[in-house]
């Protein structure tokens, strides 16, 4: 998000899903459409089988989605800024860009022009592995459409250069005047229901709702008008990849989680662990006793999303409602009226009549959602920003012009992952998720139709490893990384490439972040999930 | 509409304007004419299959189906002449004496109707009516064009039940091979897992050379299930344990990835039974995946947190929110006093509202007095 944000003004995805039904080119890469966003995967496929838009995806596994690809590249892991400047370089060599677009909406065309010079198919392949000629047909394919759309997922943003990976897609689209366009734009797809709103809502340490920072003066006065206190602190505060170090260092006492699993989704899980040992306080709110509520001082059990009232903001910026269906069991309460309880017991009294109230000043507060209540989304949800009532939302961002007036090149130079293979560490690991769970599978888990369907951990390894190694379908192999080691059954598949297996992260008795190096992207703080160098050997 | 009749079709003797290349079934769904359909699936290619909305159009040699033709200028059609109702019957006829239909509507002589019904029951083992009963396309059309079947003899089942995975029973004995799941596979999801196989009389629908689905690249979203009138596919949790009429439904938004799928949850007795995808919104427009149709068990799992906990030395023990709230407010306070707020550390949520999101963000900043507020978007 922060390179979009950079780029552009920004950090959402540009355009609506719907828009890819006018895409004439797609690129995906790093998503796993198919399997992380299925709904959305089947726009993609509709568009390709049903209109002949042409689909490029780029990603190290042969995913289902690659299937429906014109071109496929598969490049090394940790190579995604070389690729995207080598795509720009053939661009920008050809003249194939829309030099209209670039001289009226954008900056920094000369210093970008300037830094993907040596990015030549030639350069490119021997850093990803990508033969020069499918590199250029790519580029000159995505140049053609008209309008061209990006969609990418964390396998760009979970790495340590992913605020750069971002910069640089977004530069590639508004090289081709792809920015501000139906049917075009840079569209990350989010991974969690509510990851959107979460972010737009303020959970985030440097900004209120609606992205108003708090280094602000003005906006820090009127939000402490608004609820009422003197003053608010000004300092912004640390990242979630941040805290848990420092709770070993003993700057966090205590951490009051909410519907989180950090003892699963964490990189480096056994540094995670001994950092939450180090906890003075720990409060876990949570539908399950999960990994992280085990660890707890208190634990307070709350509804899911089928017992409340409330809105989620979907990927494309989209509000909509969420409604009761059943009562929570037991003693279990929504998590509103649990923050509103703990909060007047903190001495800072809060009370609503339901969520609607909630959300009635929330909006009062934030421009972007100014224009919404739950009477305009009864039906169909509207996407933000919509700052008055009569304003219809925005599927289309940067129509006319950015956030922020002009769109800003950055040029960016590869730099490769914080962790490369050696003699002791050979192979690359990546991991993801797979259709059947979800996350750290504290819901999909409970299913017994998804459990038969993916019971367990699996290592999928290309057949040449596998060879070399010993390794049959079915084999149970240990995997270990410089941080860690955990066990499960091979899977022998060309959907890897040779010399890198891919893990599941979901299932926290063979935890893949066990292995995942906690490595961060200095500006976005997320950690580099998708490259670390890994051994595998058969389990003893 | 045009003042020289462009574009401009003549329906049961009253003038609509059409946009060109609409077929004579969207005009007539546009102006609320009803032609029943069983085939016909919105958003995809017309195929034509059933010929339930045959409609006659003047000047035209036969029946023509509606969903498949396109309206013309001039055109005048009748959607319910005494032509257009023999040649529904006829259909009808044919489909309900062609399965397991054992739905009240079929009556042949009373000894053939015990005969048929005992057959079935032991073809479903279940002592119940069809699990589709009274959520049947194919039963509503028996009933409004009061067709029996009473003219043919009961069908053989040539496929038994596949009742081999964990979402979705294949009962080939009560399909009318209409191919509204082939098209809901094949044109609305594009998982391409099922398809027609074989030929005549033995036509069924078949995944991948005529394997169970689960050795198939079916992918579980269940679209057909929801594209499927009758009886035919049905999931598996929700048959013979629930029928419409017992559920309420309320609309909501899935919980697990962004796209934000709208979709109803069926509730009976305190309990979500069945999940089905919203046809009339965005984003997904009926369309979910495996999780958000078929992963909803967690909502009533026995592991869920029912009461508060809170730990004396090693253990966790069950308390009651006054003392688990107090022991929270008290625990914040302390370490706010001793070593200040930003010693405080709170996760909110992607996976909560955006009202409870909002709240957190408030009361880390204005109750507890830190910016400490993050949540796990970057993992």
């Amino acid at each position: 998000m922060a390179g979009l944000a950079a780029t552009y003004g920004s950090g959402s995805m540009t355009n609506a899903i719907s828009c890819i039904e006018k895409a004439d080119v797609i690129l995906i890469t790093g998503s796993n459409t198919t399997e992380n966003h299925p709904v959305i995967s089947a726009y993609v496929k509709r568009a390709v089988t049903r209109r002949g838009a042409r689909l490029i995806v780029v990603d190290p596994r042969r995913t289902k989605i690659s299937e429906f690809a014109q071109i496929h590249l598969r490049q090394n892991l940790g190579t995604d800024v070389a690729w995207i400047n080598g795509m720009m370089h053939v661009i920008i060599q050809e003249g194939l860009y829309d030099k209209p677009y670039v001289e009226s909406r954008t900056v920094g065309f000369e210093e970008l022009k300037r830094m993907v010079a040596k990015f030549t198919p030639d350069f490119v392949e021997s850093i990803t592995g990508i033969p020069g000629d499918q590199l250029a047909a790519a580029a000159r394919l995505y140049a053609s459409g008209k309008p061209a759309s990006i969609l990418y997922c964390m396998g760009i943003t979970q790495h340590t250069t992913g605020t750069d990976n971002v910069k640089a897609l977004a530069a590639l689209a508004m090289l081709c005047g792809n920015v501000g366009v139906v049917g075009g734009g840079v569209n990350p797809l989010r991974g969690q229901n509510n990851v959107q709103g979460a972010c737009d809502m303020g959970g985030l340490p440097d900004v209120y709702s609606g992205y108003q920072k708090v280094a602000d003066p003005a906006l820090r006065a009127k939000m402490a008008k608004a609820w009422g206190v003197a003053a608010l602190p000004e300092k912004p505060g640390l990242k979630v990849t941040e805290m848990i170090p420092k709770a070993e260092s003993g700057e966090i006492k205590a951490l009051y989680v909410v519907g989180e699993n950090p003892l699963v989704s964490d990189p480096d899980l056994n540094h995670a662990e001994h950092c939450f040992q180090h906890l003075e306080f720990l409060v876990v709110q949570d539908i399950f006793l999960t990994e992280t509520a085990r660890n707890a001082h208190v634990v307070l059990p709350s509804a899911c999303f089928a017992e409340k009232e409330g809105t989620f903001t979907n990927t494309e910026r989209r509000v909509q409602r969420v409604r009761k269906a059943v009562a929570p069991p037991g003693d279990a309460r929504d998590d509103l009226s649990i923050i509103c309880d703990l909060s007047t017991r903190l001495g800072y009294p809060m009370r609503y009549e339901g969520a609607e109230a909630v959300f009635a000043e929330m909006a009062s507060v934030t421009p972007s959602y100014a224009g919404l209540s739950y009477a305009r989304i009864e039906k169909e949800g509207i996407p933000w920003p919509c700052p008055v009532p009569d304003h219809p939302g925005t599927p289309v961002l940067h129509m006319g012009s950015f956030s922020h007036g002009k769109g800003i090149f950055f040029a960016i130079d590869y730099i490769p992952p914080a962790e490369t293979v050696d003699d002791d560490y050979p192979l690359y690991l990546t991991t993801g998720r797979v259709l059947y769970h979800y996350h750290t599978g504290t819901m999909t888990m409970k299913s017994e139709g998804l459990m038969d369907r993916a019971p367990e951990c699996f290592v999928e390894i290309h057949p040449s490893d596998a060879k070399n190694l010993g390794v049959a379908e079915g084999t149970r192999v240990t995997v270990t990384s410089r941080r860690g080691s955990i066990e499960a059954v091979a899977r022998v598949s060309p959907r890897v490439r040779p010399g890198m297996i891919f893990i599941p992260f979901h299932y926290a008795q063979a935890a893949a972040n066990r292995l995942t190096n906690a490595r961060l992207d200095p500006i976005s703080g997320i950690p580099e999930f998708k490259v670390c160098a890994v051994k595998l050997a058969k389990a003893a | 509409m045009g003042e020289d009749g462009q574009n401009v079709i003549i329906i049961n003797g009253n003038p609509y304007a059409f946009e060109p290349g609409e077929t004579i079934l969207e005009v007539a769904r546009r102006h609320d004419i009803d032609i029943p359909t069983l085939c016909h699936l919105k958003g995809a290619p017309p195929t034509g299959a059933c010929r339930v909305c045959v409609v006659e159009v003047e000047g035209a040699a036969s029946l023509m189906a509606s969903c498949a033709t396109p309206a013309g200028s001039g055109m005048a059609v009748h959607t319910e002449t005494p032509k257009v109702v023999a040649a529904r019957r006829q259909v009808l006829d044919l489909m309900l004496a062609s399965g397991n239909h054992n739905c009240t509507i079929r009556q042949p002589d009373e000894a053939d109707w015990t005969a048929q019904q005992l057959k079935v029951m032991q073809e479903d083992q279940a002592e119940e009516l069809c699990p589709v009963w009274g959520d049947c396309r194919l039963q509503e059309l028996a009933f409004r064009y009061q067709v029996t079947a009473k003219r043919y003899d009961p069908a053989k089942t040539l496929y038994p039940q596949e009742l081999a995975n964990p979402f979705i029973v294949r009962d080939f004995s009560r399909c009318i091979r209409c191919g509204r799941c082939i098209q809901a596979c094949n044109e609305v999801q594009v998982n391409n897992a099922i398809n027609f196989g074989f030929r005549g009389a033995a036509l069924k629908i078949v995944a991948a050379g005529d394997r169970p689905l689960r050795n198939s690249d079916c992918v579980f979203c269940g679209e057909c299930v929801q594209a499927c009138p009758v009886g035919a596919l049905v999931e598996k949790d929700t048959r013979y344990r629930v029928r419409p009429w017992e559920t309420t439904r309320t609309r909501t938004t899935c919980s697990y990835c962004g796209v934000g799928c709208q979709l109803d949850l069926h509730v009976a007795d305190g309990r979500v039974v069945r999940v089905t995808g919203a046809e009339d919104v965005a984003p997904n427009y009926g369309s979910l995946c495996v999780k958000g149709r078929f992963g909803y068990d967690f909502i009533h799992s026995p592991e869920r947190l029912t009461t508060p906990l809170v730990r004396d030395g090693n253990h966790l023990r069950e308390a009651t929110w006054d003392e688990a709230l107090d022991r929270v407010a008290t625990g914040f306070k302390a370490i706010r006093e001793r070593d200040g707020a930003d010693a405080i550390g709170v996760l909110c949520s992607a996976r909560i509202t955006n009202e409870e999101n909002y709240l957190l963000n408030k009361l880390a900043r204005a109750a507890l007095g830190t910016n400490n507020i993050d949540h796990c978007a970057r993992l």
